[in-house]
């Protein structure tokens, strides 16, 4: 079993009022931030189950919105962050699905990608599906992010390239949609890797998509 | 942390001859990798943050998004000034306290979690209240601190502390087992003693129901942290006495396992049973629902 922290329990330092619907909600929208990385203009959250019913009192609506624009989860802006928020389109839908977790949200920015998580209690988060591709990503770890073919030798090929880096993979997933359709791979790293080994696993056969996603503070 | 149980926990503190804090900020290090110093401060950000959310929530009579909590810290405050609590100071300053926390957590003011927001304000009431009056010194709060840590976080090596899992059991009643453990350890208890305050605690609670009102953290919880602030300190006040569970604290964190098991999914923070579907609270529900914003 994994090692826990005593700050797992006397942490953390947060804006009220709801660990999983106000902390959680924040850093939902900050992996989502830490995963598409670019500017925005616009951004949309559907809300689903105990986050839309429940989300108006907690400030849901206010965390996921401060999440995607990178306050911390102690930031008191976040209790006035509409009124200090220009230039950006948000919008939020409340709906039910009950084949999803209670506490669960899509964010798509910019109709480019939707990223989908689910607060998992505690404020702790789990990160699974972007563009539909399952992933699970809670934000401990440093991540590296792929889709590529699916074909045989794409995870020594990509783990050559980090063990080239002297970097500790911390676990590692795959995903695909059909043999030899498209698949998603991600590893959780034991530290970050920089921008040059994007690009050297970018230039791997069949690779179309790569991304190194830094987890949460 | 590789202490799973309470008698691990014992067992390391007799084999190394150390006190529980200690206990907790070495296991912390080893996992960090930091140092005990650097263990030390981090818990010193957290106590000084649990301050700030006390003096930010007794200056404030700021209702909730909701509008219906947020002022009774203030009726607390203006009745004490004048004519003092049955109990006298500590019960004056512990209640305020957490009710000032709590209601700054429903405000959006910045709190810490401990070991969850809705439980917020049992902790750090305990800690502070006391160490102002008893004139304890901030290392040893940190101390108590670190006690409460390691308490809350062997609790949470079984059961997720978490209302949707266990029941207010795993919220309010933990923090009030690691309150009672922590105000021990700061008062100079043994061992033998925080763990008896937190194993008191913890049997007390058992069958604590998650009922909130509309689902949000105000009724009942506001409230029942200051019950279970001073639930706290009747427990280590029995274990600095010398009395003893007579049901071993890793029996009784099971149990509470098992008693969140069979609590019905009603009574588990989904607001489908319990005070949540009173006459009262659906009528509360209905205004709630009509002041929503319209959906974009």
């Amino acid at each position: 079993m994994e090692q826990k922290s005593l700050f797992s329990v006397i942490s953390p330092i947060m804006v009220g009022p709801s660990s999983s619907h106000t902390a959680g909600a924040v850093r939902l929208g900050l992996m989502a931030r830490n995963i598409y990385k670019n500017e925005f203009s616009k951004v949309k959250f559907v809300l689903y189950n105990s986050f839309a019913t429940t989300g108006f009192g907690h400030g849901t609506d206010k965390g996921l919105l401060a999440g995607v624009l990178g306050n911390s989860v102690d930031d008191t802006a976040i209790k006035n962050i509409f009124d200090n928020v220009k230039n950006i389109d948000y919008s939020y839908e409340y709906t039910e699905d009950i084949s999803r977790h209670p506490n669960s949200v899509d964010i798509t920015f910019d109709d480019k990608m939707t990223i989908s998580g689910d607060s998992i209690g505690a404020g702790e988060i789990r990160i699974n599906s972007i563009n539909g591709f399952s992933v699970n990503i809670d934000g401990t770890y440093d991540t590296l992010l792929l889709m590529y073919k699916d074909r045989p030798g794409m995870i020594s090929a990509v783990s050559d390239i980090i063990q080239k880096q002297k970097v500790n993979i911390a676990s590692l997933h795959c995903d695909r949609d059909s043999k030899g359709g498209v698949a998603s791979m991600y590893l959780a790293l034991d530290i970050p890797v920089g921008d040059d080994v994007v690009e050297k696993v970018k230039e791997i056969n069949d690779v179309f998509f790569v991304t190194n996603i830094r987890k949460l503070k | 942390m590789t202490i799973l149980s309470f008698s691990e926990l014992i067992q390391k503190c007799t084999d190394e001859n150390k006190t529980i804090y200690e206990i907790a900020q070495n296991e912390e290090a080893i996992l960090s990798g930091d140092a005990v110093d650097v263990i030390r401060l981090r818990v010193l950000e957290d106590l000084i943050a649990m301050k700030e959310a006390v003096k930010n929530g007794l200056n404030s009579r700021e209702k909730a998004i909701s509008g219906w909590c947020g002022d009774d810290c203030a009726k607390l405050i203006e009745k004490f000034s004048g004519k003092p609590a049955l109990f006298g100071k500590i019960f004056e300053k512990i209640t305020t306290y957490t009710l000032a926390t709590a209601e700054e957590n429903l405000r959006m003011g910045r709190i810490v979690a401990c070991p969850t927001a809705g439980s917020c304000g049992i902790v750090p009431s305990v800690i502070i209240a006391v160490a102002e009056e008893k004139k304890i010194t901030e290392s040893e709060q940190i101390n108590g601190l670190l006690a409460a840590g390691i308490i809350g976080l062997i609790v949470s090596n079984k059961v997720q502390l978490a209302g949707a899992v266990a029941g207010c059991q795993a919220e309010c009643g933990v923090a009030s087992a690691m309150a009672a453990g922590g105000l021990v350890q700061m008062l100079g208890g043994d061992n033998r003693e925080i763990i008896n305050a937190s194993a008191l605690a913890l049997k007390n609670i058992l069958g604590l129901t998650c009922d909130p009102v509309c689902g949000l953290v105000e009724v009942p919880c506001i409230k029942r942290n200051a019950f279970l602030a001073i639930h706290a300190v009747t427990a280590a006040e029995l274990a600095l006495c010398g009395v003893e569970s007579k049901i071993p604290i890793d029996e009784i964190v099971d149990t509470l396992k098992i008693t969140g098991q069979l609590m019905s999914p009603l009574l588990k923070e989904t607001s489908l049973g319990g005070l949540a579907k009173t006459k009262t609270a659906l009528e509360l529900e209905k205004k709630l629902h009509a002041q929503k914003p319209l959906q974009n």
